[in-house]
């Protein structure tokens, strides 16, 4: 490979290496970075990288711009694409609207739990999380033993009521409990 | 007069939804917003009823939007598969309007009802406009529209922890719709057009050159991102659990079929079954990611304790079964596709529904907390019952006939395998499926909980309906299997 073809390949596509850089420094801070803005910006990054592939698309070299010349010179001139640039107007109109409907999310998270950080967010959910599952756990755990002793007590049922009310039972089952 | 109407409906059924939901906003009431949502769903479900009647009749239509002819204007078609879907999408947003009321009162605060059914509306319009256009680019702008929607209705759930499941939802959906742009943009670069019958004629040319192979990866990729295909899944389970109930039953049955439909369009009308699956081995990927959604989806939902989470986890196995049907690309594998994503559809919107109403009595679906109901809520019980054994795939139920077409569709070119993978994960729905049964009928009430009644006669109506639908699919599937096998012929006469 000379030199030159290796230029042409590098500066003849320029747009297009910025747009994968641009791409992949988008999606890499969205992978990577904890803070939930940061995040967005990274989002926004890789947004603004497919917009400006698609312009780049549509731009012939030596163009001018798609509007209407007067004249010989209006009948042969090289204008860009049109189609591309409106296409990603409508695009620009869907990453506003994505960024700011991140941006109101990242508020109210703040709100609910005093961070933006991912991790601390994670930890907090993981934390109810596990106290539910600790809480349903006991609770499956108290009613399976009460429905083995309501059988038992079906079984040999001698007449006798149990006398205790529920809480009473509930405090019970929580001293026979090894564990907690 | 009526005819010139009747031209006009495949532009109504999204202009409708999207002109309601700022009225919504602007009438600022409750009751009114509700009432608009109302009438806009069952005016839609008719639309889409009258299209299904049409097309059936008269072949496919296109609409040439502002007059402006294919393929430089926006094109919307309608065919064989896509009134299919359309039915299903409004026709669950219809029985939504009668479920939400009630549901939507205890859940989400008075003075932000009307926004909520507003986000609804434009879910509907997004997720209609899908399904109906013919353009590519335009399927993007309603795919963002329909996401965007349900970022807000999810984040509107109960809980503070909806809030990062929809922020979690939103980072991932659109990393997927951005890659459905850039898929988008590479196949207009090569054949400079964006509608998409256009593109299919002019991809031949041009089908040897990368640029072509890296869109079809894209968009595969970002259709996958959207309908949650199995490594692609994570934003799932969070957002349907902490979504208001509505809204779960909404994006639940609708949302991901929609996007799978998306792919289907993409994979057969546009690129073609010779290229997607002949010259790249995209149905060999699609086919071992879908067996590994089944199994390891199915598992992890038999370990969860709560209803909504464990439905969620099953549709993650249920997209398996529907990718793997048209990942075939066999005209029996397409046909099990469309009716799995009419069945599943109903089924998991059923299925929700009744944990919805649950969750209307218990302000939790955790399975401690429904243990017993299924004495003191006997209707809503019963449908969770029936629409269960449906996901199952038992006979006289319309899971069994989608299953039943998988099954035949994967045993014809003798990959036995596949049908084992099928079997065994139907027989973990039945441990989920069981499980929950067994909380609300087998298992005494927690001590102390007064006697409570059912849920309000609109939910139960609502489940219902879908319930009998459901029935009615699995004991008379004749118009269903026909109305997939026609949308079966149509993607592969016109792909071929």
């Amino acid at each position: 490979m000379s030199l030159a073809s290796l230029s042409d390949d590098f500066f003849g596509l320029f747009n297009y290496w910025v747009v994968i850089v641009l791409m992949m420094i988008g999606f890499y801070t969205v992978i990577s970075h904890d803070n939930l803005v940061k995040k967005l910006i990274g989002l926004n990054l890789f947004q603004t990288a497919v917009f400006v592939f698609y312009i780049s698309m549509g731009k012939i070299t030596g163009s001018t711009a798609p509007i209407l010349m007067d004249g010989p010179a209006g009948e042969d001139a090289l204008y860009a694409h049109p189609l591309p640039h409106v296409l990603i107007l409508t695009a620009i109109v869907v990453g506003v609207a994505t960024t700011a409907l991140g941006l109101a999310l990242v508020v109210r998270i703040n709100e609910a739990y005093g961070s933006i950080e991912e991790d601390d967010v994670l930890a907090a959910d993981f934390e109810t999380q596990a106290s539910e599952s600790e809480d349903e756990a006991r609770r499956s755990e108290r009613a399976q033993a009460r429905q083995q002793r309501e059988e038992a007590r079906d079984e040999h049922d001698d007449g006798e009521r149990d006398e205790r009310t529920p809480e009473q039972r509930e405090a019970a089952d929580e001293r026979r409990e090894p564990s907690s | 007069m009526i005819t010139q109407f009747l031209e006009q409906l495949p532009a109504l059924v999204i202009v409708l939804p999207l002109m309601a939901a700022p009225v919504c906003v602007l009438l600022h009431r409750a009751t009114l917003a509700w009432l608009v949502y109302l009438i806009t769903a069952w005016a839609c479900f008719a639309i889409a009823f009258l299209l299904f009647v049409q097309v059936k009749v008269g072949g496919p239509i296109s609409y040439a939007m502002g007059g402006w002819p294919p393929p430089f204007g926006i094109e919307l078609r309608l065919d064989a598969l896509n009134v299919v879907v359309l039915l299903l999408v409004t026709g669950i947003g219809a029985l939504c309007s009668v479920y939400a009321k009630a549901s939507v009162a205890v859940e989400i605060a008075r003075e932000r009802v009307y926004l909520f059914y507003a986000a609804l509306l434009l879910c509907l319009c997004g997720l209609a406009g899908i399904t109906v256009t013919g353009d590519a680019f335009n399927l993007f702008v309603f795919l963002e529209i329909s996401s965007l929607a349900s970022y807000g209705l999810i984040a509107m759930g109960t809980k503070r922890r909806a809030l990062l499941s929809a922020f979690q939802y939103l980072i991932m959906g659109t990393i997927g719709g951005t890659f459905l742009l850039i898929g988008i943009g590479f196949l207009y670069m090569m054949t400079g057009s964006l509608n998409m019958a256009d593109i299919a004629q002019r991809l031949p040319a041009v089908a040897h050159t990368r640029t072509v192979e890296a869109g079809l990866a894209f968009i595969v990729v970002g259709a996958s991102l959207k309908f949650a295909l199995f490594p692609l899944h994570v934003w799932l389970p969070n957002a349907y659990t902490f979504a208001p109930s509505t809204a779960s039953v909404f994006i639940a049955a609708t949302s991901t079929k929609v996007a799978l439909y998306a792919l289907i369009r993409f994979l057969f009308t546009v690129f073609g079954a010779a290229y997607a699956f002949d010259r790249l081995p995209l149905g060999e990927v699609l086919i071992v990611l879908s067996v590994a959604a089944m199994l390891s989806a199915s598992l992890a939902a038999i370990f969860q304790t709560d209803v909504k989470r464990l439905l969620a986890w099953s549709s993650i196995a249920q997209i398996g079964y529907i990718v793997m049907g048209f990942a075939l690309a066999s005209p029996a594998g397409i046909t099990a596709s469309v009716a799995h994503i009419v069945n599943h559809g109903i089924i998991k919107g059923a299925l929700f529904m009744a944990a919805g109403a649950l969750f209307w009595r218990m302000r939790s679906v955790s399975l401690n907390d429904i243990a017993g109901l299924g004495r003191s809520m006997p209707w809503t019980s019963a449908a969770f019952v029936v629409a269960g054994l449906s996901l199952v795939g038992v006979p006289a139920t319309g899971g069994f006939i989608s299953k039943w077409l998988l099954l035949e569709a994967v045993i014809a070119p003798g990959r036995y395998w596949l049908a084992a993978a099928i079997l065994v994960s139907s027989l973990l729905a039945l441990i989920y499926i069981w499980r929950v049964v067994e909380a609300l009928y087998f298992r005494a009430a927690p001590e102390g909980r007064v006697a409570l009644g059912e849920a309000p006669l609109s939910m139960r109506l609502a489940t219902w309906t879908l319930v009998l639908a459901n029935i009615a699919l699995g004991i008379y599937a004749t118009p269903l299997v026909q109305a997939a096998e026609r949308a079966a012929t149509s993607l592969l006469g016109s792909g071929a």
